[in-house]
């Protein structure tokens, strides 16, 4: 393959969402052959490169920012992208993964690993393996992605249809800016 | 000196995880670990909300299966409601899970693994996804994406949303079928079984190519998990929930939901967000046992659709009844993909289901309720409690991945002892690690609804936490 100028590149990241922003991009269908030919997908939850990038034109981000892991992927991303777009309601607003901010992290912990869990015997006991190894610490709240990096554009939906997914990628490809709001809207 | 591997970001598979590989003073791994990265919190931070919103809500645990959520959310409401739902409403609620099963089974086979079968277990793994695929095998690249497109289009044609419809609630569902949408989607299962037969021909072509993964992939006698119909076939949405031991004899049986604490406990352990379920009576982690696609044709006397019975056929002269290796996780998943097809021709033929009522009405009725369905994973369990104003108290998840967290773990140490070799790392041995996890085509948004997320980098440590070899994937 000899193209003389290099395509653009992107990356898609996934934090603190269900997937069904990037199952949304998988939604393009034959339109992911047409994307193929279009950009190089440098790192995703679908492709095997691991680490971020050192340097990309475009990042997809899903999620929102839950996990001190996620933090450090958010600066990361900002750090090495020319353009950062927040991908549906959970990087816009913070949206399902926020609920859990009404609530204490200890809360969350005994709901799910004390009281829901017969193993260890004893509540006592599963108070002391809480999940602590080589697990990312949560933060106390989880946040929409501009809270901790700046974004360049945004696109609600939950998820985002795939058309609007279309749209956006599209018009950033041909140089202009979308107008997001009028191809997709919050918890649509 | 004792040294770590870290597999930092495993990829291709849905979720967010990270491996770690213990090996001893001779460089031979000791322990692994599947580490589940991401919590949720859903159990705890439904509390206080109103019960018709937990479907919508529970839907949102993850965006590949919500269909599931779906089900098994409104199974629980509607036991809370005391109602029995419309047949027509059994029927289409059958066919969304279905057209998700397909959906779902098509991403991972060809999407997420075939490019380990496509491109080898060693094969670059710069191509080794599904642009790589499209890039040198278009027209499987391009079966794949559209026997997914089948199954999305099927969510939306009933839904209105391919992800995230809002269709299946409390009592049934929201809106009939019409004509022109039955015979939309009559119009297209031709083309999707045949691209069904084609997936199937080829994997023909490389079964047999993998002995050596297929001796270790997950490779141990378990008990199997999955709901079963009266009649014995295989079954996705209703029925009773049936454990077999190694040889698919019968071991348990539970026919009423509410007493799925009796045969499920869950162990909490250190290392992971994910919890392990075990089968209660022989304890934790003797109870370890397996769902999903290879678990729910082991437990089925047949699937009761012709293609998919043909090729069931195939594999248990092939295999025997209950091949123990989760390798043949993909076979099944293929089969499963034919059954899904036909059952939905199936379903679409009755001749009441362009019935106008398809929803029952009533206020809740019971204070406590379960649900269970099979999602494509596996057996999927939800149990929520409410208060007199139909407000949410409390709940408990069990999800289709979380299952399979035992065998995962005990598949990764597997395969490890078996590839993983200390004194030298290879990209291809810690791709094999990862391929054994994306058998089980885990799916951790989910499991870790609760808590889900997966990134692949391995580190060598020394036993005082001193870095001496790295390997990662950039
Ligand atoms: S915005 Fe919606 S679809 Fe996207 S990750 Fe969040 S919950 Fe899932």
């Amino acid at each position: 393959m000899t193209t003389p100028t290099p395509k653009p590149t992107v990356a898609t990241v996934w934090l603190d969402g269900c997937s069904g922003c990037h199952m949304s991009l998988m939604d393009l269908d034959e339109r992911l052959i047409t994307l193929a030919g279009l950009v190089e997908v440098l790192h995703s939850p679908v492709v095997d490169q691991k680490q971020f990038p050192q340097q990309v034109d475009l990042t997809l981000v899903e999620g929102a920012v839950s996990s001190e892991e996620d933090l450090h992927k958010a600066l990361i991303i900002r750090a090495r992208s020319k353009l950062v777009v927040a991908l549906g309601d959970c990087a816009v607003t913070g949206n399902v993964p926020a609920m859990r901010n009404y609530f204490d992290r200890t809360e969350l912990f005994a709901r799910a690993y004390v009281e829901n869990a017969q193993e260890p015997p004893t509540p006592e006991e599963r108070q002391v393996v809480l999940p602590v190894v080589g697990v990312p610490p949560l933060r106390p709240h989880a946040t929409a992605l501009h809270e901790v990096i700046k974004v360049d554009m945004f696109l609600p939906g939950c998820p985002p249809p795939a058309d609007a997914i279309w749209y956006v990628l599209t018009e950033i490809l041909a140089g202009r800016a979308p107008a997001t709001t009028t191809v997709s809207r919050f918890g649509q | 000196m004792t040294k770590t591997i870290t597999i930092e970001g495993v990829t291709r598979i849905e979720g967010h995880a990270r491996i770690t590989i213990e090996l001893d003073g001779n460089g031979k791994v000791s322990d692994a670990q599947f580490h589940v990265t991401q919590f949720r919190g859903f159990e705890k931070f439904v509390e206080g909300r109103p019960l018709t919103e937990m479907p919508g809500i529970m839907a949102r645990i993850c965006g590949i299966c919500p269909v599931s959520h779906l089900m098994a959310s409104a199974k629980a409401c509607d036991d809370l409601l005391a109602v029995e739902i419309p047949p027509t409403a059994d029927k289409l609620r059958r066919i969304m899970n279905l057209a998700q099963i397909v959906q779902s089974h098509a991403l991972s086979f060809f999407h997420l693994s075939s490019p380990d079968l496509l491109f080898g277990m060693d094969g670059d793994p710069a191509s080794r996804n599904i642009f790589g695929l499209i890039r040198d095998h278009p027209e499987f690249a391009r079966d794949g994406i559209l026997l997914r497109k089948f199954g999305q289009d099927i969510i939306a044609l009933l839904g209105e949303k391919k992800i995230h419809p809002s269709w299946v609630v409390p009592g049934g569902v929201n809106s009939p079928l019409t004509a022109e949408n039955r015979d939309l989607i009559l119009a297209q299962i031709p083309a999707a079984l045949s691209r069904a037969a084609r997936a199937l021909d080829y994997f023909h072509t490389v079964r047999d190519h993998y002995p050596a993964e297929v001796d270790v992939f997950a490779n141990f006698p378990t008990l199997f998990a999955g709901l079963i119909s009266s009649a014995g076939l295989i079954e996705h949405y209703d029925g009773a929930l049936r454990f077999v031991d190694e040889h698919a004899a019968p071991v348990a049986e539970l026919t009423d939901p509410h007493q799925y604490p009796s045969m499920i406990g869950e162990a909490v352990e250190k290392h992971s967000y994910l919890k392990s379920p075990y089968f209660r009576p022989r304890g934790y982690p003797d109870g370890i046992y397996r769902v999903g696609p290879l678990a729910r044709i082991i437990l089925a006397e047949r699937c009761g659709t012709p293609r998919a019975d043909a090729e069931l056929g195939i594999f248990r002269t092939r295999l025997g009844r209950s091949p123990q290796s989760s390798f043949h996780y993909h076979w099944a998943r293929l089969i499963e993909i034919l059954y899904g097809i036909e059952m939905i021709q199936r379903l679409l033929e009755y001749p009441d289901i362009l019935n106008t009522h398809v929803r029952s009405r009533a206020r809740p009725n019971r204070l406590e309720g379960v649900g269970i369905s099979e999602a494509p994973r596996g057996t999927l369990i939800h149990h929520y409690r409410i208060d007199e104003n139909a407000r949410m108290v409390w709940a408990n998840l069990i999800i289709a991945t979380g299952n399979n967290n035992l065998a995962m773990n005990r598949g990764v140490l597997q395969v490890a002892q078996r590839f993983v070799d200390g004194t030298h790392l290879e990209e291809g041995m810690l791709n094999r690690v990862e391929a054994v996890v994306r058998c089980f085509d885990p799916c951790l948004s989910c499991s870790t609804h609760a808590l889900g997320q997966m990134p692949l980098r391995i580190e060598l440590l020394k036993s005082n936490g001193e870095l001496c070899d790295v390997l990662q994937r950039d």
